[in-house]
């Protein structure tokens, strides 16, 4: 890639995911997984992993592969320590004279796969220092199970494991900072995303991470129509309130320097990111009000931190 | 080798491949998802800047491009989600009820 | 060559003579010796292998997983709970046919927590779609480990190959054993050349699908033809081995059953203890003999029924508890075998050894007695017993 993003020359490029998968209609992950594998060079080769999830059961249901890569599904809570095997296997082959060219490894996993199940098998790949690229497609639940709670999942949100009730008033804790958790395991890159206007934000991600050379972590927000319960269509606009109201900041950290990416030109109310979903429905009955007016706190204080990191 | 083209429902154990392994690219592409479609975006060549904002948006890789030119619709995989309409700065793209291109 | 190494260090010997491309280490008691010795071979340089030391076993077995799918020659040790934390993956790797070599050493099971040996470990993993092989003493260990690669890496079988020793008994123990050359065991494995791979130029693999029932039936059926087809392929390595090393394996041993009445079928290290047994009571008159299995996975099913067809009364010694409230696995099996037989001898269960109990000359001898009582009487008494605990009652 040249130093200048350019939309038009990178959707030239050969889609590395094809169509024909059985995602929902309108769902983020098959935006964010073609956005990420956009950002490979052309001429470079890539072994694909997954962890199970909506992504693996819908782009590689027997015989139907939707990668154009090699690709490797084993089960739902191993995808770093996979990708890190077939790592360590083009290493050895290499040294060996049995493999050449440059392959990069890039893992996607849901955040269930992400931050709850695989958080340790994450960890540790990121630890040994695996020359590789983990993307967590954060839909903030298990959505291929139908939408249960994950440590993900933000406060109040409806799920079929948090559901509303009479007492029930959705997910009683906040979600889990995973970036900033992968921050603290010193690898050279890590970045927080989404896909948003013309997508330079995510490629450039994308593309830092697969080109720099040890562990480095992308986390991409990606909407589910689904389990989010907004209109499929609005996808982009979802993406961009999230980002607008500082509920899914963007910013980057670079060998230990943090990056803030995007300030947003007037920061928004909490509630225009929560009004068009249905799981936090609930917050905004009468009576409900603390509930906007907690998780406006929290993101305030969220974003106050992150200016503190990116200011320092 | 075996290849995804000749393995069906009711291809015997002896000729599938093992494990479930597939040997090609993108076999996917062979399955039609068209047919999910209940509303069906329609491409309006002549009001289409080709800034190529809907290309990335699309959750399927139904729109083509080539030679700088976003190309119609792949409607063997558009599942008519509408997210392109709604990204498209112009009148290039509407969408119409039911799945046939009209 | 001779030498004088530990079940351990015979099998990590092994392992370094194969060079492989990759291994995934985690340490547990007692298997924790193999990864050790095997890090100073790459320390030393002596390997060019990829030593992946990895955060949990599970991680282990899922790093040999994804690097043999890639090309690579994988190998990995554990015992007990390592191998119960593997358990998922461990059906992943056959399901994918991955022929990934591992040396299992066997250890109790928790809980309670426990690290001396019985089977049942890799007894609960028996049905994932491994081969298994079991060791007597280093000497197998060693020669089991070598002839895993070319089993399971024939293209007809392409299934992974557990290796079982027994912890501390045989994996501590140092005996004599005889090495082969390196360079004679680099031929005998030869190189490893998989048509497809993840990391293949010239068409990209992909590996683990979502599959429908559509498929997924047709997918077990070749597994299972697979598991059939490794068992001639056991004997073919076992002959090619014998040309190089002089020393011949079968499914099993068995060991003075030419005219054997009373016999047991058991595993592993107790084999000597049983065979001690066996020669003293042969001393005094008895018709006795014993099976050793060996080939575990897939099991030996018409052999053993043909092996034990002239016997009158046998005992299956099982070193780890099914919790079938029926008896132990290989008694299952066994007996399962037996059906076809036109006269089948008489046949009990007797587990024993659990989390390393030990067992003597005098109990095998026991045991032979009990057999001989129901060869007289056709009193079999209880079917299913256990034999070495405390118990208010005297049972055998
Ligand atoms: C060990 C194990 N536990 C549970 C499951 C069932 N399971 C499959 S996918 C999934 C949820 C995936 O959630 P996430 O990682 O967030 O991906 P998503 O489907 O939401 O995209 C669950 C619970 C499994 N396959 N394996
Ligand atoms: S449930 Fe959500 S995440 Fe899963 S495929 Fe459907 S839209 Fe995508
Ligand atoms: S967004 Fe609209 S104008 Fe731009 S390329 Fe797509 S259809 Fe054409
Ligand atoms: S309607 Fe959806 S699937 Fe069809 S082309 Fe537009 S964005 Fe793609
Ligand atoms: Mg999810």
């Amino acid at each position: 890639m040249s130093k200048i993003y350019n939309l038009k020359r990178e959707v030239e490029k050969p889609v590395r995911l094809t169509g024909g998968h059985r995602l929902c209609a309108g769902c983020g992950a098959g935006v964010v997984v073609s956005g990420v594998l956009r950002a490979l060079d052309k001429e470079d080769r890539a072994v694909v992993v997954n962890a199970t999830s909506c992504l693996e059961v819908s782009t590689f249901m027997y015989p139907y592969t939707a990668y154009m890569d090699s690709y490797i599904h084993s089960a739902f809570e191993n995808s770093a320590a996979t990708c890190s095997g077939v790592e360590a296997a083009y290493n050895a082959l290499k040294r060996r004279g049995k493999v050449d060219g440059a392959v990069k490894f890039i893992t996607f996993a849901g955040d269930g796969g992400t931050y709850d199940i695989g958080f340790q098998s994450l960890s540790g790949a990121m630890e040994r220092g695996h020359d590789m690229v983990y993307v967590c497609y954060d839909n903030e639940a298990y959505m291929n199970t139908g939408i249960q709670r994950s440590s993900s999942t933000p406060r109040f949100a409806g799920t079929t494991t948090t559901p509303i009730g009479s007492v029930g008033q959705g997910k009683k804790q906040n979600k889990k900072d995973l970036t900033e958790i992968l921050v603290a395991h010193n690898i050279p890159y890590v970045a927080q995303t989404a896909p948003i206007g013309n997508f330079k934000d995510l490629h450039t991600k994308a593309y830092n991470a697969i080109y720099t050379e040890g562990p480095c972590f992308l986390n991409v927000l990606s909407p589910c129509p689904r389990g989010w319960d907004y209109p499929m269509a609005k996808l982009a606009e979802i993406t961009k309130l999230a980002v607008d109201t500082c509920v899914w900041p963007l910013f980057e950290v670079e060998e230990g320097v943090w990056h803030l990416s995007y300030t947003p030109k007037k920061k928004l109310p909490v509630e225009d990111f929560l009004r068009p979903q249905g799981r936090f429905r609930h917050m905004f009955q009468k009576g409900n009000e603390w509930m906007i007016k907690e998780a406006q706190q929290y993101v305030d204080q969220k974003w106050e931190r992150l200016l503190e990191h990116t200011s320092a | 080798m075996i290849y995804a083209k000749d393995i069906n429902e009711r291809t015997p154990w002896q000729d599938l491949t093992p494990g479930g392994e597939i040997y090609e690219p993108g076999t996917a592409r062979d399955f039609d998802t068209g047919t999910w479609r209940t509303n069906t975006p329609i491409f309006h060549v002549e009001a289409c800047k080709h800034c190529m904002l809907c290309v990335p948006f699309c959750p399927d890789s139904a729109i083509p491009v080539k030679d700088g030119k976003r190309l119609d619709f792949d409607y063997m995989h558009c599942k008519g989600c509408g997210i392109c309409e709604d990204v498209c700065p112009f009148p290039a793209i509407t969408m119409v009820t039911g799945g046939v291109a009209k | 060559m001779s030498n004088r190494l530990s079940g351990n260090e015979a099998v990590a010997y092994a392992m370094k003579q194969m060079n492989p491309d990759v291994m995934g280490a985690f340490p547990i008691t007692p298997s924790t010796e193999i990864p050790e010795y095997f890090a100073q071979y790459v320390a030393d340089g002596e390997v060019n292998t990829e030593y992946v030391t990895v955060e949990s076993e599970h991680s282990s077995m899922s790093v040999c997983i994804a690097a043999q799918a890639a090309g690579a020659r994988t190998v990995s040790a554990t015992s007990s709970c390592g191998l119960a934390l593997m358990y998922e993956l461990l059906y992943v790797a056959a399901s994918c046919r991955l022929p990934i070599t591992l040396a299992c050493v066997n250890r109790a099971l928790s809980g309670p927590i426990n690290i001396n040996n019985d089977h049942s470990d890799s007894m609960g993993a028996r049905d994932t779609g491994w081969v298994q092989i079991y060791a007597e003493n280093n000497q197998e260990a060693y020669d089991n480990f070598l002839m895993a690669m070319p089993i399971g890496e024939t293209p007809s079988v392409r299934l992974p190959v557990m290796t079982c020793m027994d912890g501390f008994i045989t994996s501590h123990a140092v005996e004599n054993i005889e090495l082969l050359e390196t360079d004679a065991v680099r031929k005998f494995i030869g190189e490893y050349n998989p048509e497809n791979y993840l990391l293949k130029k010239e068409n990209p693999l992909a590996v683990g699908p979502y599959d429908v029932s559509a498929y997924y039936m047709e997918h077990k059926v070749q597994e299972a033809e697979a598991m059939k087809a490794a068992k001639a392929r056991i004997l073919e390595v076992a002959a090619e081995f014998e040309k190089i090393s002089g020393r011949s394996y079968g499914l099993f041993e068995e060991y003075r059953m030419e005219d054997a009445e009373l016999a047991l079928v058991l595993i592993g290290s107790s084999a000597g203890t049983a065979k001690a047994a066996v020669d003293k009571l042969r001393e005094d008159g008895v018709k006795a003999g014993l099976v050793k299995i060996r080939v575990f996975r897939p099991f030996p099913g018409k052999e053993l029924a043909q092996a034990l067809a002239n016997t009158r009364a046998v005992a299956v010694m099982d070193k780890s508890e099914g919790f079938s409230a029926n008896g132990g696995p290989l008694f299952a099996e066994t007996r399962s075998a037996l059906y076809d037989l036109k006269e089948r001898p008489y046949l009990i269960d007797i587990v024993y050894g659990l989390g390393g109990r030990d067992v003597k000359t005098e109990d095998i001898e026991k045991v032979f007695g009990r057999l001989a009582d129901i060869a007289v009487t056709g009193e079999i008494g209880p079917v299913y017993t256990h034999m070495g605990q405390r118990s208010k009652e005297d049972i055998a």
